[in-house]
């Protein structure tokens, strides 16, 4: 039978760099069932039959918070054999309020104080044996980070799973609260788990909703222990929870008086002090972080020399995608006798790699995005982020935590989503995944530079306007849905720890970098593989005047492509005579067609759009690139020119090599200007730039949701949401740029803005957080 | 009644009571801001919200408005 151990401490106390080198590479990382909180379980290094379960990183075992009710649900459920607590030593008063809790679930434990290294430096001294007695549980010294002490730990955690044993531990309550407590015991001796006795009685004392919703006690019983609640609480002038707190406290500090000294005086600055007197500055605070934001964008993605990210990403696409890859299966293509323009040879390597190799391509980029931002966070400076940031997201209901995920999402929309698992509240974390990715993101940049470049000659007002309508939609999405019921509730209190700096560890912040590359090219390996094989597929293949196969094959039998045929396949696909290609009679073609009255609301209710927005799904830039299929880049393709000498190029059989189409499809600009009005181009940027985002991010808020209705619902909003702007752009924005009359579109329009005012004044729901009676709170429960 | 909320940044006061009720004052409490516990005021955000204090031997920042359910003397 495996023993299994959980791992409980505060956050920021080590625990991850400790169960890293507990299990090694022998980890597997998830979702606890129904909920979003990230759960981690391995086997220790050297044992087979032992399971490290770590929990997640929490302050107090209440029943408020989702990580705390998942630890809670999993200690007193699965009965671990044995629990290491993991205590900052540096911070050792705050760390035992957790400790004297989980004594209280009777479970074989024992205290792995960390950071000793850094205890030592600060010149703290700790008794550990004195500490240990005090406790009733073995107190063992480790330095994670240094990889001293783990070993021990897990020896003893195992020694103590396996005898059982539990030491004398101190009992925390006296006094009249202790005798309450007691009886409370006797009314429940029986209901409950011998073992959990204690523990439950503590918890229907504090009116726990969680505990009482577990144990479905009868009225009487429940009255009863309300009332001995009561005579306490009148006795002590304090409501039961504070109680046990103060208790709880009371006993640590008395214990910490005895066995913990400071070497610092009282007021002396910590090194992290002084380096948080310029970070949250009042006056430096604001600017560094900016300074800090803009680098990392500098380094990831931008377009210098020390871009590393960028410049890894044009070597993934231009040589590996562009080159080497293609090249390689040229040659097994090839010596397997698959010709060009068969269907296996398109499927491979216009299908397939292209596709992959869109997405692919910008994993280097984003490796770097997450390299850095792991940095940011080990080293402890993303809390000092929501700190500078709190008091404008405060306004619309949430806290600073929220605006991480929506920095990170301007670089790419997949970590910007994955940062969202910092916020503790449940609702919030929902609603900061649903709304994240309104924010432009790179692959967004070429849809906003084609229309800017096509429409508006480049105007940067429109760059600017796709950045305004980004940020005001996650705005005006928060105040919102703050106010429908599955969102609503007292605004969750942003009581948090401004952690020591302290130096990144390198293992651990490769390892979560790789971990997150991970997941996303996974993710393109499946999801992206079917759909490029779809859209390759759709768009190779169609019916030329009735015989179906490879458009590009038909199309060169002149005994189909008749003139009556292309005639009635300009007017059916609503083209020009003249510009006529192949694509124009394959399936995409049609499917667009079908769909596209869809967005004729929009203003852009034809199929090249709409196969355009299609494809957008696999990844954003894609919208550019079938732009350019789409108005048949090849037509007004130009020789290529080198770059220096300014000579028209050639390649090895003396053909002229053709220019690819630039990232912003600068070639096709003409041409897209001629079917689109401004107001209908600009619509399609909005719609694009808001709508459900690409395959990679629905994938992350899949995995953060952790629940097919929010994950649909994300989506959903997103689309829904996107729809109603476009529209509102188009109607109403036509209206005032007289490109149409006044008539049913403009005035839906204006009805739609009427609701989203309407939607941002209501009053909301309000959720009922004040204190009930025991009975109240089972009732509630039920 | 004197709260965390009026204490200029630099003081150090004593906690007296803990007003609000639910899961506010139950973070509160949990992250050691209990009765009788000296709270040092050591900054304001640059925005001026939220304050950052150090309670027990370690920083925890706290917003205006939590700070105003915090009686001090």
């Amino acid at each position: 039978m495996d023993i299994k151990i959980a791992l409980a401490g505060n956050p920021n106390s080590g625990k991850t760099t400790l169960f890293n080198d507990l299990t090694g590479s022998r980890q597997y990382v998830g979702n606890w069932p129904g909920v979003t909180v990230e759960k981690k379980e391995g086997r220790l290094k050297g044992h087979d039959d032992v399971i490290i379960q770590d929990l997640p990183g929490i302050y107090s075992l209440s029943p408020y918070t989702l990580e705390e009710v998942v630890s809670r649900t999993y200690l007193v459920n699965e009965k671990p054999d044995a629990i290491i607590n993991i205590v900052d030593g540096t911070n050792i008063e705050r760390n035992l309020y957790l400790t004297t809790q989980l004594m209280e679930l009777n479970i074989p434990m024992v205290v792995a104080l960390n950071m000793m290294d850094l205890v030592r430096k600060n010149g703290d001294k700790v008794d550990t044996k004195a500490l240990s007695e005090k406790l009733g549980v073995e107190v063992v010294e480790l330095s994670a980070l240094k990889g001293e002490g783990s070993k021990e730990v897990s020896e003893k955690a195992i020694a103590a799973a396996r005898t059982s044993s539990l030491g004398k531990r101190p009992s925390i309550l006296s006094g009249e609260a202790g005798d309450a407590v007691r009886q409370i015991e006797e009314l429940i001796r029986g209901k409950v788990d011998e073992k959990f006795l204690a523990w439950n009685a503590i918890k229907l004392f504090e009116r726990d909703a969680k505990a009482v919703e577990a144990l479905s006690l009868d009225d009487g019983t429940l009255a009863k222990i309300e009332s001995l609640i009561k005579t306490c609480e009148t006795e002590l002038d304090d409501d039961s929870e504070s109680i046990v707190t103060n208790l709880r406290y009371n006993e640590i500090t008395g214990i910490t008086a005895d066995t913990v000294k400071k070497g610092r005086a009282k007021g002396e600055l910590s090194v992290s002090d002084k380096i948080d007197r310029i970070v949250t500055n009042r006056i430096l605070g604001l600017p560094i972080f900016a300074v800090v934001m803009f680098l990392i964008y500098a380094i990831a993605m931008g377009g210098w020399s020390v871009s590393v990210g960028t410049r890894a990403t044009d070597f993934t696409n231009d040589v590996i995608f562009g080159e080497w890859v293609p090249g390689l299966f040229d040659g097994i293509l090839g010596a397997l006798n698959v010709g060009e323009g068969t269907v296996l040879y398109g499927l491979i390597q216009n299908g397939i790699i292209a596709g992959v190799g869109a997405v692919l391509g910008f994993v280097p980029q984003m490796l770097v995005l997450f390299l850095l931002l792991s940095i940011l966070e080990d080293i402890g400076y993303m809390s000092r982020v929501a700190f500078v940031m709190d008091r404008i997201f405060r306004q619309f209901g949430l806290s600073g935590k929220s605006f991480i995920p929506c920095l990170v999402a301007t670089g790419c929309g997949v970590p910007g989503v994955m940062a969202s698992r910092t916020i503790e509240n449940e609702r919030d974390r929902r609603m900061t995944v649903m709304t994240t990715t309104f924010m432009p993101c790179g692959a967004k940049l070429p849809i906003i530079g084609l229309i800017a470049g096509a429409i508006f000659d480049g105007s940067p007002l429109v760059a600017a306007s796709a950045y305004f309508i980004g940020i005001g939609s996650i705005v005006l999405s928060g105040i919102i849905l703050k106010k429908f019921k599955a969102f609503a509730g007292q605004p969750a209190p942003f009581v948090m720890e401004l952690p020591a700096y302290h130096i990144p560890s390198v293992s651990g912040v490769l390892r979560a970098t790789w971990e997150r590359g991970w997941s996303f090219i996974k993710r393109a390996g499946s999801v992206i593989v079917i759909s490029s094989i779809v859209i390759w597929f759709l768009s190779s293949f169609g019916t030329v005047n009735g015989q179906f196969g490879m458009v590009d094959n038909l199309f060169e039998d002149e005994n189909l492509v008749t003139e009556e045929y292309v005639a009635e396949l300009a007017d059916r696909m609503n083209v020009p005579k003249d510009d006529v290609t192949p694509m124009d009679a394959s399936l995409l073609a049609s499917v667009g067609n079908t769909v596209a009255p869809v967005f004729s609301p929009l203003g852009f209710g034809s199929w090249k759009p709409t196969v355009a927005t299609v494809t957008g799904l696999v990844a954003k830039e894609q919208v550019v690139g079938t732009f350019g299929v789409l108005y048949n880049y090849d037509a007004v393709a130009e020789q290529a020119v080198d770059e220096e000498t300014g000579e028209l190029l050639f390649d090895e059989a003396g053909e002229p090599v053709m220019a690819e189409l630039s990232e912003e499809g600068d070639e096709i600009w003409d041409r897209v200007a001629e079917d689109y009005t401004p107001m209908a181009a600009l619509a399609f940027m909005v719609f694009n730039l808001l709508c459900a985002p690409c395959f990679a991010a629905i994938g992350a808020i899949k995995r953060e949701m952790n629940n097919a209705k929010w994950t649909w619902a994300a989506i959903g909003y997103m689309t829904v949401w996107a729809y109603v702007l476009a529209f509102i752009t188009y109607n109403v924005g036509g209206v005032i740029k007289g490109e149409h009359g006044f008539g049913l579109g403009p005035i839906m329009g204006i009805v739609l803005i009427g609701v989203i005012i309407w939607l941002l004044v209501r009053k909301g729901y309000k959720a009922d957080d004040s204190v009930q009676s025991l009975t109240s709170v089972n009732a509630n429960a039920a | 009644m004197k709260t965390l909320k009026d204490i200029p940044v630099g003081e150090t006061v004593k906690v007296v009571k803990l007003h609000g009720e639910g899961p506010v004052k139950r973070r509160i409490m949990d992250m050691g801001i209990t009765k009788g516990v000296e709270v040092y005021v050591r900054k304001l955000a640059p925005l001026g919200d939220p304050m950052e204090l150090n309670v027990r031997g370690y920083e925890l920042s706290v917003r205006n408005a939590d700070a105003a359910l915090i009686e001090v003397e």
